[in-house]
């Protein structure tokens, strides 16, 4: 088991968002997490990636067997975790090359491999880079600052190109796209996926998962997972609307 | 600096030692008149004895003055200080004292020593092309035209005490005149170095002349070697003609025991663009003064600042930009990281005066606190009489971005150097405006270094790094192809 996620609580400013959530992620699959806006998906991935506003009240997240509670925020990061932003961070005057270069360098250093070269790490940046169709200026440029909203997207899977990660959290990562960026973005998640690592997809529309095909869909309401299915649930709720949920769970 | 044992008595005599009180300083002037007036024209001499009227009447500044409200000079002045008059004009090995190491960095250097102008040839050079460069108390001699025209006025004699004290006082320093139509094809590197073994009190005074759409690059470092306690009171007028330009880099990387204060004062004529960026890498006491008066039209002005202060380390700087005449632009952007206990002073001030229509100017002040008990001041100041104009300011203190922080730390990169990335970013934006590129890439290091505090006073110059780290971020941008 790669991840488990049991009976998690979180609350923000002693709103409660989370209300006994359970998911359970193996190596090598796929996981679409759905739902309606404000039901807690974005909180669910903050709070795996270390996002200290959250408040955990009660249940434990157990990744590679390891409490996560335990871990800082780029220990998290060094152990495989990566979290594709909804809204990518702009810093003006660090350059994504600079960034990169930080962060593999203590990434590698962590894990005890020796430091990538400058020219290997530029090596792996340009073949990294083909991978979303990025533009090599890109990566000259500060991180995210003036990208358009599909560049700074792409910028997300292009960093998770470089570090590889082994649970990758891509939280509305289709929205602002248009069809070429969304195809383009997809592409590179497929392009990552292996048998030892997995992926999980927060996503509002059925949209992206005609792209990333889903192992699992799961729908998150009320902050918690209401129910849980294949890749046809998707679609099913494509068809029917949140509201066949809703009606579902009042009845 | 050692003084030879066979003149002793007459170099004491020459080098008292004495607090700078008022009526001291009244004193000294007296006692030293023969050194001090020696080149003296009537222009000068009139100059001198009017300076010093006004800082009898003036004195040191105090609190009481507005620019001077959160800067105290008090402490500074309740010591001894050795005052040199004893001339040192005499030729020095300045590669023994100072060797820069801003590898394939070629300039023309100047160097003084203990506020006394030193060379290896000759103390004031004359190139064929026209250009004067070298000691002012040699220009002041050969050149009493020159200083007729343009010493003294520019600087606020009459009403400022320490530039008062120093133009009453001034003995020596650098002279630039570039002719017209004429550019330096290396920049020159001014370099002040104070070594004494002892507590000093020195008056630097500086004249830059650029004729008509001539062009000058200046790297003004400001360095001191010894541990003992300085009080420097600078003052240096620049003149650009019509349709010139200046860069002007001054470095300042000075021990916890100097007082520096630099006054600089710029006369700009029409269509001349003058850029100055003042990085403040280690201090004690350091006060920047920039005063531009812009008297033509179509000029532009670029003032820059960059300081990065912990410890007890205090810095304040003062910018004024005198709008006269239209159709100008006018912009500083100044930015500070402020850390432990140190205390960061800003007092930007933008004057329009009533014909200066169509005037364009900007200020932005940005400030970054890392520790609670660190403290910034910053006051905006426009002062606006002509009615079509664009004027703007904006002044900020915070902390680092916490979502950016998050976004960093979520890659793997630990909260240190996270919040070294960001800090350097924020400087970077005032680096980035260095026009040099071997000088932009090495402060560009410096300042990396800084923030790790790894950069201490280096043995030499600001400049000189012996000693190489790893730096972290250590990709040079500029060699990666885009």
């Amino acid at each position: 088991m790669l991840l488990e996620i049991k009976n998690l609580r979180v609350s923000v400013h002693g709103k409660k968002i989370i209300k006994g959530l359970n998911l359970k992620v193996n190596a090598g699959e796929v996981h679409a997490i759905m739902g309606p806006n404000g039901t807690g998906k974005s909180t669910l991935a903050a709070v795996i990636a270390g996002r200290e506003i959250f408040e955990v009240n009660d249940g434990e997240i157990i990744y590679k067997g390891k409490d996560l509670f335990d871990l800082s925020i780029e220990e998290r990061a060094r152990e495989g975790i990566f979290l594709g932003f909804q809204y990518p961070v702009e810093i003006p005057g660090v350059s994504m090359t600079n960034f990169m270069k930080t962060a593999i360098d203590e990434i590698r250093k962590y894990r005890g491999l020796p430091a990538l070269s400058a020219g290997d790490f530029l090596k792996m940046m340009e073949e990294k880079k083909k991978l979303v169709e990025i533009q090599s200026n890109l990566t000259s440029r500060s991180v995210n600052q003036g990208f358009s909203g599909g560049e700074k997207k792409r910028n997300e899977i292009f960093q998770m190109a470089m570090l590889e990660p082994t649970l990758a959290i891509l939280d509305e990562t289709d929205s602002g796209l248009d069809i070429d960026a969304l195809k383009i973005v997809a592409n590179g998640v497929n392009k990552l996926r292996r048998p030892d690592n997995a992926t999980i997809v927060i996503t509002h529309y059925q949209r992206l998962l005609d792209y990333i095909v889903p192992d699992f869909v799961h729908v998150l309401y009320e902050g918690r997972i209401v129910k849980s299915g294949g890749k046809e649930l998707a679609l099913e709720l494509e068809e029917k609307g949140y509201d066949w949920i809703k009606n579902e769970l009042d009845a | 600096m050692t003084p030879d044992q066979g003149s002793n008595s007459r170099i004491m005599k020459k080098q008292p030692r004495i607090r700078p009180l008022k009526e001291n300083m009244a004193k000294l002037h007296r006692q030293f008149a023969e050194e001090i007036c020696r080149y003296d024209s009537p222009y000068l001499k009139e100059l001198r004895d009017s300076a010093l009227s006004t800082f009898m009447e003036k004195g040191f500044p105090s609190h009481e003055l507005e620019a001077w409200r959160n800067t105290s000079l008090d402490e500074a002045l309740e010591r001894e200080y050795l005052f040199d008059f004893d001339v040192q004009q005499e030729k020095a090995d300045i590669n023994r004292i100072f060797r820069c190491e801003i590898h394939n960095f070629e300039t023309f250097l100047f160097t003084q020593l203990n506020g006394w102008y030193i060379y290896e040839n000759a103390p004031l050079t004359e190139l064929p092309n026209g250009v004067i460069a070298g000691s002012l108390r040699e220009a002041m001699k050969r050149h009493p035209q020159l200083f007729a025209e343009h010493y003294g006025r520019y600087a606020d004699t009459g009403k400022n005490g320490l530039v008062a004290l120093n133009t009453a006082f001034a003995m020596d320093g650098i002279f630039i005149m570039v002719p017209d139509n004429t550019e330096l094809e290396k920049p020159i590197q001014w370099v002040n170095i104070v070594n004494a073994g002892e507590p000093m009190f020195l008056q630097p005074r500086h004249l830059v002349i650029l004729g008509k759409n001539s062009k000058l690059t200046l790297v003004h470092c400001d360095d001191s070697i010894q541990k003992e306690n300085t009080f420097i009171n600078a003052v240096t007028e620049v003149f650009t003609g019509e349709g010139s330009t200046l860069d002007f880099y001054k470095l300042q990387n000075k021990d916890a025991g100097s007082n520096l204060v630099n006054s600089l004062f710029i006369h700009q004529e029409g269509g001349s663009r003058v850029q100055t960026n003042t990085i403040t890498l280690n201090g004690g006491l350091i006060r920047n003064d920039v005063h531009s008066t812009i008297g033509g039209s179509q000029c532009e002005t670029l003032l820059n600042g960059l300081y990065l202060v912990d410890r007890k380390q205090h810095v304040d700087n003062q910018v004024f930009v005198d709008h006269l005449k239209p159709e100008n632009t006018s912009s500083q952007l100044y930015k500070g990281i402020v850390d432990d206990e140190a205390d960061a002073v800003f007092n930007g001030h933008i004057h329009v005066a009533k014909d200066a229509q169509k005037t364009e100017a900007y200020q932005t002040n940005r400030n970054i606190l890392l520790s609670e008990n660190a403290r910034v001041t910053t006051k905006p100041f426009l002062e606006i009489y002509a009615d079509d104009v664009k004027c703007s300011h904006g002044a900020t203190v915070g902390q680092l971005d916490p979502e950016a922080l998050f976004y960093l730390r979520s890659r793997g990169i630990c909260e240190r150097n996270a919040r070294m990335l960001l800090m350097y970013a924020f400087a970077a934006e005032v680096v980035g405006k260095i026009n040099i590129d071997i000088l932009r890439d090495r402060i560009d290091q410096m300042v990396q270094k800084r923030l790790k505090g790894e950069l201490s006073i280096c043995d030499q110059c600001v400049l000189h790094c012996k000693d190489e780290r790893d730096i972290v971020f250590e990709i040079d941008m500029s060699k990666i192809p885009s």
